[in-house]
């Protein structure tokens, strides 16, 4: 009987082996790879333990952890959420952050590199977690105006501050309510989010920096004319042939200036005409005769082609390569494939008012340690020069009379010089325009560029142009910045 | 009556013994229990402090009571079972004290106060099961007295076990029939009790049939084969095991009695062909029962694929038993500490996954203790079976001990995902009144049998 016992003990022995075992592989071994795993909400509400850090407009939280009562600890709370959605994005309990929220995770959440030592310090004094502060460049006085300016449009405002890059102010609308997002319901979040995605108003885009892009139209004449005058063959007086239509090289397709206008009327048309009434003809022509090499590396001299990290991820807008002569002309005139976003066409006007050099656009300031502590500072930086400070000098003026003597006489402001450029996109058949205004002011002496995209026509269908819903919005944003 | 004639013998033999030795072994377990209550009181305090963030006495009070009780199980074997094991009580208890805890922590966070508090009931439940364990240990005073009631032990294992099929008494918890309930209280489940009385009728049963189960048989490929009518009692209680997995939808508790039948089988007659035999049967029937019960099936695939998304939200998935690894990934090397983890986020983290609670909180560390424990205590059981002088008192120990063993492998190995997950309780950790009492009554008669093992070392049951 002993003989069969000392077996059976052999035996309970080797089953506890196992047991020993298997918790060994699931506590030990394997527990980095579970706590990875997506549906591991322990993981989840150990990330909400740490009180993430805020997110600062003018000093104040436009995203801030507050205690709360349930499994997560903290509440992420948005005040004024749906005027900062574009810049904060949102915190979800499942699911990526967006915005800042998800661009700058590892720092509000306090587990980026540069704050291990601060974390090894807490370790040994016992304190939690915390994460550090973001310090945004909003000014929000420009951000109100932005979004009280657009008003129920669907597209996007844009406020830089054409010396250093800092972006001011970045609306899109139609807009959203983060906090909704931000519930601690998981199921609750799907169903707003699936809400939110099936909105045809696409409200989760930020048209300020990405989305379907849409084409610039007339804004983008002030990148062909920049290509004009930097090659050194050109004035603003250079002329050109002004007919009433024109037909692109090998195809049948007859193009016109807006609403069939005459251009001034004469037989031939100056490029600052052309610019200052925004004339498609004459810049189609200027266009082929630059050639769309000529005019993509202008494009990209101001940043068309390359992504930006603000450190919001800025899609590239494009100008492609290889075109022919129908397909360049269309280009002058911001049409055929050339897309752009708003921020883009603000680095436009920003650099012309820079005296050339294009900043590279940045929404942060400071990110800031929970001990106070600068964990790291945003300098103004160069991107590159686009133009010479001459070509900057003169498209100024152009801008500047386009505002007060042309097609963009919507932006004037009594008192202060505004330069700026109204663009009217077309999106093909009876789709409606998206419509542009890209500026600057004071022209003097600039303080803020300011890039205004509308959408759907703005609700006017095909019957909408730049100068009568763009500049006013526009006009509107930057009187109140000026009179701060 | 035997206990009389028992203890006047020893009176007799070896009077003066009593007098000149102290109570070694007692004394021993006494500096054991006063360790276990304290690491409870701690651990109550840390769950408390760790959870609610101040200390409350109510619990504290409750928790103390209790320790009185066991307290009052050490002075009555100082009595009547001078000699018995010093480790099975301290284990006993603080392995309900530490199940008290881990549940009470779960009330903290569910917020269950009151008698919706599972703690509450499992301290009132243990009380009962400690009243339960010192009436065995005073009633029983030897334990051959068992050996007569064989039969009727196995007509009690097979009533208790048919009660939950009773209608109107039986209930039905998570798709398996096996609580009996009047009105909405005092739901049992009678097969936990049902394993003693079974261990108690496998013993005696084999002890008589022995011989004939042992000794004849053709010889085939190296092994002594039963004979086809000795097969009989084997067949019996397969078919029986293969009745709970088909009527009451238990996996776990027929692969329990069957395990047990089949390990006191090989201790009584030394035969591996009746366990190759055994398992053969009882791996075919589960098989047979994978491929046609749907609630084997799925128990099968949520162990194989348990992390396949289908599996894991699949309604009856692997859900629960993925949430239950979590928990103790999470608690990692040395746990969260008690009351800082989420065991609540795991369904039922009080009863069936109350190891992965301990796990998440305690980490590996309280789990190689807690399972330490357990193979301590089965080896205070094993030890009677090798000291032991009488055959039925013997089986009975191994018996007992071993159902503890095949217990704790079948439920924790179930949650670590190395067998399929079947629904037994832990034994002394998981909330549940019946299997408190079943393990209580467990370790007395334990106690019972290894203080006759150190007293009576020449007696033999007549045979």
């Amino acid at each position: 009987m002993n003989r069969e016992l000392k077996r059976v003990s052999i035996v309970v022995f080797l089953m506890f082996l196992t047991l020993f075992s298997s918790a060994t592989v699931i506590q030990v071994l394997q527990s980095d790879n579970l706590r990875n795993d997506a549906r591991n909400q322990r993981t989840l509400y150990d990330s909400y333990k740490v009180e993430r850090g805020p997110i600062l407009v003018g000093g104040s939280p436009v995203a801030e952890s507050v205690p709360s009562d349930d499994n997560y600890m903290f509440q992420r709370l948005y005040s004024n959420g749906t005027l900062y959605a574009p810049i904060t994005g949102f915190f979800p309990v499942n699911g990526e952050p967006t915005g800042l929220e998800g661009a700058l995770n590892s720092y509000l959440s306090g587990t980026a590199n540069s704050q291990f030592l601060d974390s090894l310090e807490r370790l040994f004094t016992g304190q939690e977690r915390k994460g550090a502060a973001v310090s945004t460049t909003i000014d929000p006085v420009a951000q109100q105006a932005a979004w009280d300016a657009l008003g129920d449009y669907t597209g996007a405002v844009v406020v830089t501050q054409p010396k250093t890059g800092r972006v001011l102010a970045m609306v899109s609308k139609p807009d959203f309510d983060p906090n909704a997002l931000a519930v601690h319901d998981g199921a609750i979040v799907d169903e707003t989010y699936a809400a939110l995605l099936a909105d045809p108003g696409d409200p989760l885009i930020n048209r300020a920096i990405g989305g379907d892009m849409n084409p610039p139209g007339s804004v983008f004449k002030l990148v062909v004319v920049a290509a004009a005058l930097e090659s050194g063959k050109y004035t603003p007086d250079s002329e050109f042939p002004n007919p009433l239509t024109f037909q692109l090289p090998g195809t049948d397709t007859v193009i016109r200036n807006s609403g069939g206008d005459d251009c001034g009327g004469g037989e031939t048309v100056t490029i600052a005409t052309a610019l200052r009434l925004s004339c498609n003809v004459p810049m189609a022509e200027l266009g082929i005769a630059l050639g769309d090499t000529a005019i993509r590396e202008q494009a990209e001299r101001f940043g068309f082609n390359t992504e930006f990290d603000i450190p919001l991820a800025v899609e590239a807008s494009t100008y492609p390569r290889g075109l022919d002569d129908a397909q360049t002309a269309m280009s002058a005139y911001g049409q055929f494939d050339v897309r752009a976003t708003p921020i883009q066409m603000a680095m436009v006007s920003a650099a012309i008012a820079n005296g050339g050099m294009v900043m590279n656009p940045n929404l942060v300031e400071l990110i800031t340690a929970p001990n106070l502590s600068p964990l790291q500072t945003f300098e103004a930086s160069e991107f590159q020069r686009a133009i010479s400070p001459e070509t900057a000098a003169t498209m100024t003026e152009m801008m500047v009379n386009g505002v007060e003597n042309g097609a963009a006489s919507n932006a004037r402001i009594d008192g202060v010089s505004v330069a700026g450029k109204t663009g009217t996109a077309e999106n093909g058949g009876d789709l409606p325009y998206t419509l542009w205004f890209t500026g600057f002011a004071p022209a003097n002496d600039p303080e803020f560029a300011i890039t205004v995209l509308i959408e759907d026509g703005g609700g006017l269908g095909q019957t909408g142009y730049g100068n009568l819903l763009a500049a006013p919005v526009a006009q509107q944003v930057l009187e109140a910045v000026l009179n701060k | 009556m035997p206990a009389v004639s028992r203890s006047s013998a020893q009176t007799a033999s070896n009077p003066v013994r009593r007098i000149r030795i102290p109570q070694k072994f007692r004394n021993l377990e006494l500096l054991l229990l006063i360790a276990a209550c304290a690491i409870n009181a701690i651990a109550i305090v840390l769950v408390q402090l760790g959870a609610l963030g101040h200390i409350d006495t109510t619990l504290i009070v409750l928790g103390a009571g209790l320790s009185l009780l066991v307290f009052g199980m050490h002075v009555a074997m100082r009595f009547v079972a001078r000699d018995a094991d010093p480790f099975i009580l301290p284990i006993a208890t603080v392995l309900n004290g530490i199940g008290i805890a881990m549940i009470y922590r779960i009330d903290l966070a569910y917020g269950d106060v009151g008698w919706a508090s599972a703690a509450v009931r499992q301290i009132v439940w243990s009380a009962m099961a400690i009243i339960a364990a010192i009436v065995v240990i005073i009633v029983i005073r030897n334990h051959r007295v068992l050996f007569r009631y064989t039969y009727v032990a196995g007509f009690i294992a097979l009533a208790l076990l048919l009660l939950p099929l009773v209608p109107g008494l039986g209930r039905e918890v998570n798709g398996a029939r096996v609580w009996i309930g009047i009105g909405e209280f005092a739901t049992f489940q009678p097969g936990e009790i049902a394993k003693i009385a079974l261990a108690v009728f496998f013993a005696g049963y084999l002890v008589r049939n022995r011989d004939s189960l042992s000794m004849v048989g053709t010889k085939f490929l190296g092994m002594r084969m039963p004979r086809m009518r000795d097969l009989g009692p084997l067949l019996v209680v397969w078919a029986f095991s293969m009745a709970v997995i088909v009527f009451q939808r238990d996996l776990g508790t027929a692969l329990l009695y069957f395990g047990l039948f089949m390990v006191m089988l090989y201790v009584a007659t030394g035969r591996l062909s009746w366990v190759l035999l055994g398992f053969s049967l009882f791996l075919g029937g589960a098989l047979v029962a994978s491929q046609t019960l749907d609630y084997v099936n799925g128990r099968f695939t949520n162990w194989l694929d348990a992390f396949n998304p289908a599996i894991y939200d699949a309604p009856g998935g692997s859900y629960q038993l993925v949430q239950g690894i979590f928990g103790l990934a999470n608690g990692g090397l040395l746990g969260t500490g008690l009351g800082q983890g989420r065991p609540d986020l795991t369904p039922v983290p009080q009863s069936d996954y109350i190891i992965a609670s301990l796990g998440e909180e305690l980490g590996l560390a309280g789990l190689f203790a807690i399972f330490a424990l357990y193979l301590l205590f089965i080896a205070r059981g094993f030890r009677i079976g090798f000291a032991g002088q009488d055959d039925f008192g013997k089986l009975l120990g191994v018996g007992l001990a071993f159902v503890v063993a095949l217990q704790c492998f079948i439920v924790i190995g179930g949650v670590t995902r190395v067998i399929p997950l079947t629904g037994l309780t832990t034994p002394f950790l998981a909330a549940g009144g019946s299997s408190l009492v079943a393990n209580w009554i467990v370790a007395a008669l334990l106690l019972r049998l290894s203080d006759t093992v150190r007293n009576q070392p020449r007696l033999v049951v007549n045979e």
